[in-house]
């Protein structure tokens, strides 16, 4: 037997190896932390500040979002709640958890599984009151959940913007939603119509502007069909009575 | 620093002799994985290149000391522990490609490169030279990625590092993108090219036929 492999020097070994190696992997992962979490932060914010259509280059993110108030919204009611500590709660926790979230059974068109009872938002007030409110959105696409932004103009109608801060569609194809030009054309388009029904959708092609409908409607990805019907499902989903369509009635009618 | 040539050999070697992925066709998950664009595989190659060279270091070192029935665990921790302090300084220093690269610095761990030349390397030589060994193999890796990822982001979406090199349709210019040098099976085809040019090149790497199909028995009626 070779002088290394008796059972005793084995153990010696393991052990050594694994206490060497876990005081090194800890303490990076402790010392880095902070960096970590600024980065993590800074991602949060640059992401709901862009949907909002609110950054500009150069801008000091952290000094922007200062002017943008954090409110948590519970979905039972449609109304502002003051219930939940901002910021320890975690949507994407809460969504997991029965004693926080609802079962959607068969309304969940957008393929999330479970619905957080509170969701968090952004209101971006200025002197005349609300300006804008950055509303999170999340769905099932062809690979993966996309999470993302949809920014609403003070009517609660208009579209003000819309992002998605991670995703892992294929690039080039359903990766698209992160085109700067597709996202464009969401700005302006109108959620909501005459009567009040969400009629915000992604079609298949090209819009066709003449038709008075247009105003509700975005291009589809061409070569992502699936992709697209993802995000068509989580506006439906997010826009409509299951969504923030009660809160976004409530707001307009100044009961939130 | 000057290299003896024998250190010259063990980091020149896997760049085009012994080159990992196209000899001996190890590492290829990643390389479908993360070649679509060409930021995110300069930074995946950096890291496997690090990985590879320190975790074959610290095996190294300690090889005389490794019993033989637990080399291999000893070997995956160490790799395991470098790729995690790598993975952790990309988040703090490199936040967005860190997300855009996700699983896959944390998959270097399971990357036979780097396992293949622990266990088959470093096992047997001094630190410095597995060291080299190690950065050897990374740039013999990094050259494949990068020739693929150079490929598909050029012809899949027209860009090199996010720079706009063809106008592509969609922003109004003339350039149709290849979808499919998008998807990871088109690696797999430009793998398969780069292999054929470089055997055609250095002809000792062409290996030969593991069976040869015998001639029919019968000579006459075949069905």
């Amino acid at each position: 037997m070779a002088k290394n492999d008796s059972t005793s020097k084995t153990i010696r070994v393991a052990l050594t190896l694994c206490i060497i190696c876990s005081v090194i992997v800890s303490t990076a992962a402790v010392l880095l932390r902070p960096a970590q979490q600024a980065n993590k932060d800074l991602d949060r914010k640059t992401n709901i500040l862009a949907a909002a259509g609110m950054l500009e280059k150069g801008d000091d993110v952290i000094a922007k979002f200062e002017t943008i108030k954090t409110r948590a919204v519970d979905l039972t009611t449609g109304k502002f709640s003051d219930s939940v500590d901002l910021q320890t709660y975690n949507q994407r926790k809460a969504a997991k958890d029965p004693e926080l979230s609802i079962d959607l059974g068969d309304d969940d068109i957008a393929k999330i599984g479970r619905l957080p009872k509170y969701m968090i938002v952004y209101v971006v007030e200025g002197n005349t009151g609300l300006e804008k409110i950055i509303l999170p959105v999340k769905g099932y696409g062809l690979w993966s959940t996309l999470y993302g932004f949809v920014a609403l103009e003070s009517d609660l109608n208009t579209v003000a913007g819309l992002g998605f801060y991670e995703h892992a569609e294929t690039p080039g194809l359903g990766g698209e939603i992160d085109n700067p030009s597709w996202k464009a054309q969401w700005i302006g388009k109108k959620s909501y119509d005459s009567n009040q029904k969400q009629a915000l959708t992604v079609i298949k092609g090209k819009v066709d502007t003449s038709r008075p409908q247009s105003v509700h409607e975005i291009d589809g990805l061409s070569g992502a069909t699936l992709t697209s019907k993802g995000v068509d499902n989580l506006i439906k989903f997010w826009m409509g009575e299951n969504g923030f369509a009660p809160f976004l009635a409530n707001l307009r009618a100044g009961e939130a | 620093m000057i290299l003896s040539s024998k250190m010259k050999g063990i980091l020149l070697k896997p760049i085009f002799n012994e080159n990992p992925i196209a000899l001996q066709i190890l590492g290829i998950c990643s390389a479908l994985a993360v070649t679509s664009s060409l930021k995110v595989t300069a930074v995946m190659c950096i890291s496997l290149t690090v990985v590879a060279a320190i975790s074959s270091m610290l095996v190294s070192l300690i090889r005389n000391q490794i019993p033989g029935s637990i080399r291999i665990i000893v070997q995956m921790t160490i790799i395991a522990s470098v790729v995690i302090l790598v993975d952790q300084v990309l988040k703090a220093v490199a936040y967005d490609i860190s997300k855009q690269l996700s699983v896959f610095v944390g998959l270097i761990i399971t990357n036979c490169i780097v396992m293949g030349r622990a266990e088959g390397f470093a096992m047997k030589n001094p630190p410095i030279d597995s060291f080299l060994d190690g950065i050897g193999n990374g740039l013999g890796y990094s050259v494949i990625l990068l020739a693929l990822a150079f490929v598909r982001e050029l012809f899949g979406s027209g860009t090199l590092f996010g720079f706009e090199v063809f106008q592509i349709v969609t922003n109004g210019g003339w350039y149709v993108p290849n979808g499919l040098l998008l998807l990871p099976p088109s690696a797999f085809f430009l793998i398969g090219l780069f292999i054929w040019g470089l055997r055609a090149w250095k002809k000792a790497q062409i290996e030969a036929p593991d069976f040869k199909i015998a001639a029919n028995t019968s000579k006459g009626e075949v069905f």
